[in-house]
């Protein structure tokens, strides 16, 4: 356990504050927990006001780019800078001799350079950099570097990748652990497999009646955010850094930043610039290390900004996934056993892929209860673009297949396959694979069951057809012939936080005084705020735990302990957690100071409406009254309650915190001559425990479910030869509007007793169920198997 | 590098004489995402958007004269009913912004098989102005697209007009794209059946190294409605026709694989928007009588 970090002088007074760099957060919204204030940062960006990372300022700044190997696998012979140095502007070139520190870093294993040394081993790997006075000379100088590279035969395939006997020699040094090891991940000791995961329980030879197999594949999705990777090093001039960057978790960047450096972490300080999107994509470093690297040689400030293309290189993608799953059921429908082989191509590096096929793995065969698994999920290092975190983790993977096999088996069985999901559905006190007996509610059979009584949309009339609804839109390549309609289901379980024995806290600092006779907080931690509104909801607790109305977000930075990680659909239910413990500390203060003010009994006592009143609502005083001239202070780390590491034979283990569930129904609309498809509706079912923002948490189903439909029916970086034939959003396509259907959504709130407020993890869950029930929506209207997603045109018409 | 911003005619094509390196540039939705991505470093862009003759449209003798930088958006509101085919395949390109800014010169000057006004301007003969210092010439849409993303402008010239006949019969237009906006074709149709001619026309896009017609596709249907009258008659189109028509427009289709799109499927969506496409024009010649 770390002990909670002492504040320290604020970055800003080292050194200047740069333009666009965020402020203190202090806007009029009301509302506590259960309310839906409207978020700060909506009509910016709709605007256009936004202050993103990429619109960092200072008038000194040099601008820093990378030049990154066209190669996928390659010796690098030499580096030769000098025609880039001489170039007029250019400030610095560096290459991996330049690295100060250790030239090393990774999320869970330490396994990829910062700038590559001796051998690249995926196409886009940082080989140098440069600062220039302008962005235009510093890219130009960068095509002077010459480098000679002895291009190698990459490999590609994460199967043939196991044991390849050439590869394995070339990343022979093993990663070291770090903070975010698994000790279960075996860490490639047959030099191509990042982990093996084992799942054994019960008999995997047990007899069934009926059993179906099938094999599935799911390719390469990319986060899409919006906001390319970009940030500003600021050197203090006595040797540390301020960094300014739009991240998802501050202290696994500073912690690695400093390893790089050879740097302590007082001289290394971050704070969360504007965020234009995540979703696991920052989880990794990206200009982190190396804009601090420029800054600190040249002793300028020095901002990065990727472009489009720039950033399908500069960051991990989803793994994507060979699957081989068997299924074996009684004649009444009754799951006896699953079989299943998974393979995740974790790319170049390590990054999250020990964790990703943790989730995949535990989970791999879905909320069912089955009395007899065996699971093998491995990750695999390739050539390929290094995979990490993406929203859903491992989990959206398996639903394809897991999901896909459900429907194979009802139909062998003659099963209605919602009657066949209901049969084997998880329920509170069921036991999962990995032997965790699931100890809060577990509404999967009620997801379903409320689908299937949702209305269905109405079916097209035929006249004045209007094109926008039929598939291929305006394009107008059917006017209804050869259209279709299928209707698919699916149901997913995920987990949410940090898993397998991890110590996972966030930290909250909470702050009140008395400001012109009123009580006015702030709230501190360095949980980052990535669009998905956490900022409300900090504000949202302190208003309800310490019932006041004026709470200001203070900028997300290293001055507080850490956030943790904005992922796994964690931070409402760690970082809230922690901001709500540390205001029960600061009441708890108030009420001391009170006390020295009454004889009246304050044990009962409450803060509401900027008083403290008693359990029948008298008001003892005010709280600005009790504070007086003090300044309240506390700081408080939330640690959710410990899981353990699986066993590396049985893969048992009481893995993870919480699961949270989500359930969809698609109905889709295809040409079937042509393989267009419209998605009509995207119907949605989730627990989430307790809304704590139900605005909020309706836009994370909305959103994640339009990004696992992205992946089901259009959404992949095509990779050949251990190339990325389409890094632009001319070629990698993402759902507009108009292939994005209505989402009658339905949440239900069962508490969950381990959590604050009874709150379930809500972001990933919908990004996980929606993409399969797309999947078999297609797959009924075609009566095609259709086992590889994305799924496209030719899939369905056979060309 | 220079911007020359001529605001006549006159002063444009003098540029374009003393600069013939200079990029013209329109709505720029081509040309700055080239300059972005560090394809094309030109010595000078040549903005043409001041120029009144490029930016209107107008009727001359029973014909519409388009300028080149006029605007999808505006093709759409209002050409709709003079330009049918060509309004259709505006309303697929891209997304509002782009059909705000983006034109059919543009298109034109890019000549990119997927552009989306070729098809349309190929079904509808149209016919393609060129203005340079040393005069104006006119060339016909099926001359105009010479390879991969060249045309028939000379270094010297602009793009100054498109001019289309207004349709005797119906048009169509049909694009495949893997999402239901803003996509790049991954193969396009275009339709115009000239009952005054008794001849039909097609566009393929995608499909080639550059736009193109389907002639004997064209042929074949053109004879077949002659000879069995039904330019007269009016009937229904027999569904054998229809089909045998969409397999000669698939036969002159030369695509390749690439990531958007396999070229067995180019060509098998081809088929079926050919086939798809006659049958809804002829559904509107059968029930629009009188023109
Ligand atoms: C997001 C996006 C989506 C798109 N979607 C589509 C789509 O769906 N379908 C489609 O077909 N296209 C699409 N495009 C491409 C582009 O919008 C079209 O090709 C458009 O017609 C170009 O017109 P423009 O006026 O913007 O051309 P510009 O970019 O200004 O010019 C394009 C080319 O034409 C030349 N040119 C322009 N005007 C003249 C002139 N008067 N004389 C001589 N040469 C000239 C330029 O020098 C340049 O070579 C898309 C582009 C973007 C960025």
């Amino acid at each position: 356990m770390t002990t909670p970090t002492q504040a320290t002088t604020p970055a800003a007074a080292r050194t200047r504050t740069p333009i666009g760099a965020p402020g203190r957060l202090e806007n009029d919204a009301k509302g506590g927990v259960g309310t839906s204030p409207q978020r700060p940062d909506g009509a910016l960006k709709v605007t256009g006001e936004f202050a993103y990372s990429s619109d960092l300022w200072m008038d000194n700044m040099l601008w820093g780019v990378t030049l990154r190997s066209p190669h996928p696998f390659a010796r690098i012979r030499a580096v030769d800078i000098a025609a880039a140095l001489a170039t007029p502007g250019v400030v610095a070139v560096l290459t991996a001799a330049d690295v100060p520190g250790r030239n090393v870093f990774g999320l869970e294993l330490s396994d990829q350079p910062v700038l590559a040394d001796d051998v690249v081993r995926y196409q886009g790997e940082a080989v140098a950099l440069v600062a220039a006075d302008h962005p235009e000379i510093a890219r130009q100088a960068a095509k002077k570097i010459r480098v000679d590279y002895q291009v190698w035969e990459p490999i590609t395939d994460a199967r043939a990748a196991l044991g390849h006997p050439t590869w394995n020699r070339l990343h022979d040094h093993p990663a070291e652990d770090v903070e975010l090891s698994r000790s279960a991940a075996a860490i490639h000791p047959k030099g191509n497999l990042v982990r093996h995961l084992k799942i054994r329980k019960g008999d995997p030879d047990e007899a069934a009646d009926v059993v179906v197999r099938g094999e599935y594949s799911v390719g390469m999705q990319d986060q899409a955010f919006l906001g390319p990777e970009s940030g500003l090093a600021v050197p203090d001039g006595e040797g540390g850094v301020d960094l300014y960057v739009a991240t998802q978790w501050l202290h696994v960047d500073q912690r690695q930043i400093c390893t790089a450096l050879g740097l302590t972490p007082d001289q290394v300080r971050l704070t969360l610039a504007g965020v234009g999107g995540a979703f696991g994509g920052r989880e990794d470093l990206s200009m982190h290390v190396h804009g601090c690297m420029l800054a600190l040689h040249t002793g300028k400030p020095v901002k990065m900004v990727y472009n489009r293309e720039e950033s399908f290189f500069g960051h991990v993608h989803r793994h994507p996934a060979e699957m081989r799953y068997e299924h074996g059921a009684t004649r009444d429908g009754t799951l006896v056993f699953v079989n299943c082989d998974i393979y995740f191509d974790g790319g170049a590096y390590a990054s999250s892929t020990p964790a990703v096929v943790g989730n995949g793995g535990t989970m791999g065969i879905g909320p069912y209860v089955v009395p007899n698994v065996r699971i093998d999920a491995y990750g695999v290092y390739t050539n390929n673009p290094p995979c990490g975190a993406m929203r859903g983790f491992g989990s959206v993977q398996t639903a394809f297949a897991y999901e896909a096999q459900m429907d194979l088996l009802a139909a062998e069985l003659g099963m209605d396959p919602i009657d066949l999901r209901v049969r084997n559905a998880m329920a509170e006190g069921s036991v999962t694979p990995h032997g965790q007996t699931i100890d809060s509610p577990a509404p999967v059979a009620e997801l379903l069951q409320r689908l299937r009584e949702m209305p269905l949309p109405a079916e097209p009339d035929g006249a004045d057809i209007d094109l926008r609804s039929l598939p291929g839109g305006v394009a107008n390549s059917t006017h209804g012939e050869g259209v279709k309609r299928g209707v698919g289901y699916a149901v997913t379980y995920k987990n949410v936080a940090f898993s397998e024995g991890f110590d996972d806290y966030s930290t909250a600092r909470v702050q009140i005084e008395a400001h012109q006779g009123n009580p006015l907080v702030v709230v501190h931690t360095a949980a980052a705020e990535v669009g998905q509104g956490l900022v409300t909801i900090e504000q949202q607790i302190c208003r309800t735990e310490l019932g006041v109305e004026n709470v200001i977000v203070h900028p997300k930075n290293t001055d507080v302990g850490s956030g943790g990680s904005t992922s796994a659909s964690r931070q409402t239910y760690m970082t809230g957690g922690a901001v709500k413990l540390a205001c029960e500390a600061v009441r708890d203060r108030i009420l001391t100071l009170a006390r020295d003010r009454t004889d009246a009994p304050l044990d009962d006592a409450a803060l509401v409406d900027g008083n403290i009143v008693t359990p029948s609502g008298a008001v003892l005083m005010s709280i600005a009254d009790a504070i007086g001239e003090a300044v309240i202070e506390e700081t408080r780390e939330h640690h959710h309650r410990p899981t353990e590491e699986i066993d590396p034979e049985t893969g048992q283990g009481f893995a993870h915190v919480q699961y949270s569930f989500s359930a969809h129904r698609a109905v889709v609309d295809v040409d079937t001559e042509l393989g267009l498809l419209k998605v009509v509706e995207l119907a949605c079912v989730q627990d989430v425990g307790k809304a704590l923002n139900a605005d909020a948490v309706v836009g994370q189903i909305q959103g994640g479910s339009a990004q696992g439909m992205g992946l089901a029916i259009m959404e992949e970086i095509v990779v050949k030869d251990g190339k990325i034939r389409n890094p632009s959003f001319t070629d990698y396509l993402i759902p507009t509007i108009l292939d994005t259907p209505p989402m009658p959504i339905q949440v239900l709130e069962y508490a969950d007793p381990h959590a604050p407020y009874g709150l379930r993890g809500v972001g990933e869950a919908p990004t996980i169920s929606s993409g399969p029930a797309v999947a078999a929506a297609i797959r009924q209207a075609t009566g095609l198997p259709l086992t590889r997603v994305p799924i496209r045109p030719e899939h369905i018409t056979g060309t | 590098m220079d911007f020359l911003q001529p605001s006549t005619m006159a002063e444009a094509l003098a540029a374009k004489a003393e600069h013939p390196g200079a990029v013209p540039i329109a709505g720029g939705t081509d040309v700055m995402v080239e300059m972005n991505f560090d394809k094309h470093r030109p010595p000078a862009l040549l903005d043409v958007t001041r120029v009144s003759e490029l930016t209107e449209w107008g009727m001359d003798d029973g014909r519409v004269r388009l300028g080149a930088g006029v605007s999808y958006t505006r093709i759409i509101d209002e050409l709709g009913d003079r330009l049918p085919g060509l309004a259709m395949a505006s309303r697929t390109v891209g997304s509002p912004q782009i059909r705000n800014r983006g034109t059919v010169g543009g298109n034109l000057g890019a000549a990119s098989p997927a552009g989306d006004a070729h098809p349309a301007l190929l079904a509808a003969d149209a016919e393609i102005e060129l203005q340079s210092t040393a005069g104006t010439r006119v060339v016909k849409a099926h001359e105009f697209y010479l390879g991969v993303k060249r045309n028939a402008a000379r270094r010297d010239e602009l793009i100054t007009a498109i001019v289309l006949t207004p349709p005797s019969g119906p048009q169509q237009f049909c694009k495949i794209g893997t999402r239901n906006a803003m996509v790049i074709s991954v193969a396009a149709f275009g339709l115009a059946l000239h009952p005054d001619r008794r001849v039909v026309r097609t566009g393929i896009g995608s499909v080639a190294p550059t736009p193109r017609r389907a002639y004997a596709a064209e042929e074949f249907l053109a004879a077949e409605l002659e000879s069995a009258g039904l330019w007269e008659s009016r009937a229904e189109l027999p569904t054998a026709l229809a089909r045998e028509f969409g397999e000669k427009v698939k036969a002159a289709g030369a695509p390749i694989d690439d990531v958007r799109g396999t070229a067995a499927y180019r060509l098998h969506s081809l088929a079926v928007m050919a086939r798809r496409a006659v049958t809804w024009a002829w559904t509107d010649y059968r029930t629009a009588r009188g023109t």
